[in-house]
């Protein structure tokens, strides 16, 4: 059985790419990149920050959630050049100083995933969701985090941990 | 994906110019739907036009009452813009309806218009498909007619109405995925455009077309133009008004069947009238003679019956998507069911 992997092939295409800064949780990243890049791509095999994740890599289930200048979106169905001057915030910049997110501390919590696949995407959709202030009801919760899917069915935990944050009764 | 150079015009003028230019371009607004199809080489632009740096973001009061919705406004900060929610929710109630809150966060005005259908055949291109290899310049290689994988095959997100070419054979049977388009189209709303050769407004009703023999041509911008706004006229329908969404779950799915209505009621008797569907046609389908027939009546299931039977005039089913016959007529009588009792919000604002 072949124990090591064969080098990768490197498609050097060294005319297309350019340079690019991506801010991403406050640090300057500086890259060198082809312009199909999507976003996602940069952020885990340029930047090495695979917290957040690829599932369908078609903006069909989330696992790619991001924050650009704080709202949620799909990373894999962007492009890393396209967003050259925005700030840019993972899983990985949610904590402040070794302390957790309100969201991440409440899906631990809650035991709010089981494989922890989908859990990235659902906690910076989570954090996207309550910065823009739509969430009246429980309802709202469901309807308003139906683009993160979870292959593990945690979907009733990750509504109470949320709950928990925004202080709604999960009850209802 | 096929490799592409890419650029990031900041005035109009040179983004329409460089669409004009010899490389097979194309705008990117959200990248939504053009990202997706270019990663499965159903599109294949050599070039990238990035026009959100386009001052074309914001939504505009007009003198006549309207509202004007810039092109690149995405349609979160639409279906949440106080006005639209006020004066249009109908339209704010389609935008929600659609994808999920993140894809809403990046799809813009522009680009909800010109995505293209969700045909799985049309999406894989190891199958036949006359949308996609007819020969069309910015299409992947292949000549037509190459025939439709839907046709013989699964159809049960395919359309019902307005399938045959003027000589009665039918060429592709996709529908048309927004439920934007749908409600802009009971609002009647205007494109506005630009070109080489200067502005020019369309229609809601004629920017998008009926297959017939050049299903390839979804709609009649043309490959050189712009959509730089979308013009709202002042009749909102705010008191009376529903977009209903049918689709296999509730929420981040496309409409299997979607109907926007909008009533004008005095009293019990409706005074004026507008519906549109979604899910049944290549582009959102209208019958002002439809409408026609609800004015001056009451708002009862007996006076709705027709116009559902009005609106599904010559709906043909191509087996798997044969039930979409009824349920767009049922679909019709429970939206104007609905439409007529006044929104929660209307009795809110007037204190009822
Ligand atoms: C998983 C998923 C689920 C979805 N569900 C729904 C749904 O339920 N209902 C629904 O309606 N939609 C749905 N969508 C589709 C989504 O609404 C569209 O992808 C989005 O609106 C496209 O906008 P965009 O700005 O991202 O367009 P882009 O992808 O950037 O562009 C699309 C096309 O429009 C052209 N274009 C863009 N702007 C302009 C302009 N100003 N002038 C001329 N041409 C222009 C581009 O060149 C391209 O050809 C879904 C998408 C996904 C991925
Ligand atoms: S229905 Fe239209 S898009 Fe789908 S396979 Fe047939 S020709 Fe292509
Ligand atoms: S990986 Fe982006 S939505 Fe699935
Ligand atoms: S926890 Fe496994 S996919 Fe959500």
């Amino acid at each position: 059985m072949q124990t090591t992997l064969p080098a990768p092939t490197v498609e050097s295409a060294p005319a297309m790419t350019r340079p690019i800064t991506l801010t991403v949780n406050g640090t300057p990243y500086q890259l060198n990149l082809a312009p199909w890049t999507t976003l996602l791509d940069a952020l885990r095999e340029y930047a090495n920050l695979t917290g957040t994740k690829k599932g369908c890599d078609h903006g069909q289930c989330g696992a790619c959630t991001v924050l650009v200048n704080g709202k949620r979106i799909n990373a894999c169905l962007t492009l890393a050049v396209m967003h050259d001057d925005h700030e840019i915030t993972t899983i990985e910049g949610l904590a402040t100083d070794g302390a957790l997110h309100p969201v991440q501390k409440a899906f631990i919590d809650h035991d709010a995933f089981q494989c922890g696949y989908c859990t990235p995407g659902q906690i910076c959709s989570a954090v996207g969701m309550i910065n823009e202030g739509q969430v009246r009801t429980v309802a709202d919760v469901r309807e308003l985090m139906s683009g993160n899917l979870c292959r593990c069915g945690a979907y009733p935990h990750i509504v109470d941990a949320i709950c928990e944050v925004m202080q709604l009764d999960a009850s209802k | 994906m096929h490799p592409f150079s890419y650029s990031r015009p900041t005035n109009v003028e040179n983004a329409v110019q460089e669409l004009a230019g010899p490389a097979r371009a194309k705008f990117i607004a959200g990248g939504t739907n053009l990202l997706d199809l270019m990663k499965v080489n159903v599109e294949q632009p050599n070039q990238l036009i990035d026009i959100n740096r386009l001052p074309l973001n914001t939504i505009d009061e007009l003198d006549n009452g309207g509202l004007r919705l810039g092109a690149l406004v995405t349609n979160a900060d639409t279906a949440y813009h106080p006005l639209v929610e006020q004066r249009y929710p109908l339209l704010s109630q389609a935008i929600l309806s659609a994808a999920s809150a993140q894809l809403r966060n990046m799809a813009t005005n522009g680009g909800n218009l010109f995505q293209r259908t969700r045909c799985y055949y049309f999406y894989d291109t190891a199958m036949p498909c006359n949308k996609r290899q007819s020969g069309h310049s910015d299409q992947s290689a292949g000549v037509g007619p190459a025939g439709c994988g839907a046709l013989g095959g699964y159809n049960r997100i395919h359309a019902i109405l307005g399938t045959e070419a003027s000589d009665g054979t039918v060429h592709c049977i996709a529908t048309h995925p927004s439920d934007m388009a749908v409600a802009l189209t009971a609002l009647d709303a205007t494109i506005h455009i630009t070109g080489p050769s200067g502005d020019r407004t369309l229609s809601i009703g004629n920017l998008h077309r009926l297959p017939g023999s050049e299903p390839q041509f979804d709609h009649t911008l043309r490959p050189d133009e712009l959509v730089t706004a979308i013009e709202l006229p002042p009749q909102g329908f705010s008191d009376h008004h529903i977009y209903l969404k049918l689709r296999d779950r509730s929420s981040y799915a496309f409409a299997l069947v979607s109907v926007a209505v909008g009533l004008e009621m005095d009293g019990d008797v409706i005074t004026d009238a507008r519906l549109a569907l979604g899910g049944v046609a290549h582009k959102p389908w209208r019958k002002p003679e439809a409408e026609q027939l609800l004015i001056g009546k009451t708002a009862t299931k007996d006076h709705f019956q027709p116009v559902a039977e009005a609106l599904l005039d010559g709906a043909v089913g191509y087996g798997h998507n044969t039930f979409k016959i009824d349920l767009a007529k049922r679909a019709i009588l429970r939206a104007l069911g609905l439409a007529s009792q006044k929104s929660e919000r209307a009795k809110e604002q007037k204190g009822e």
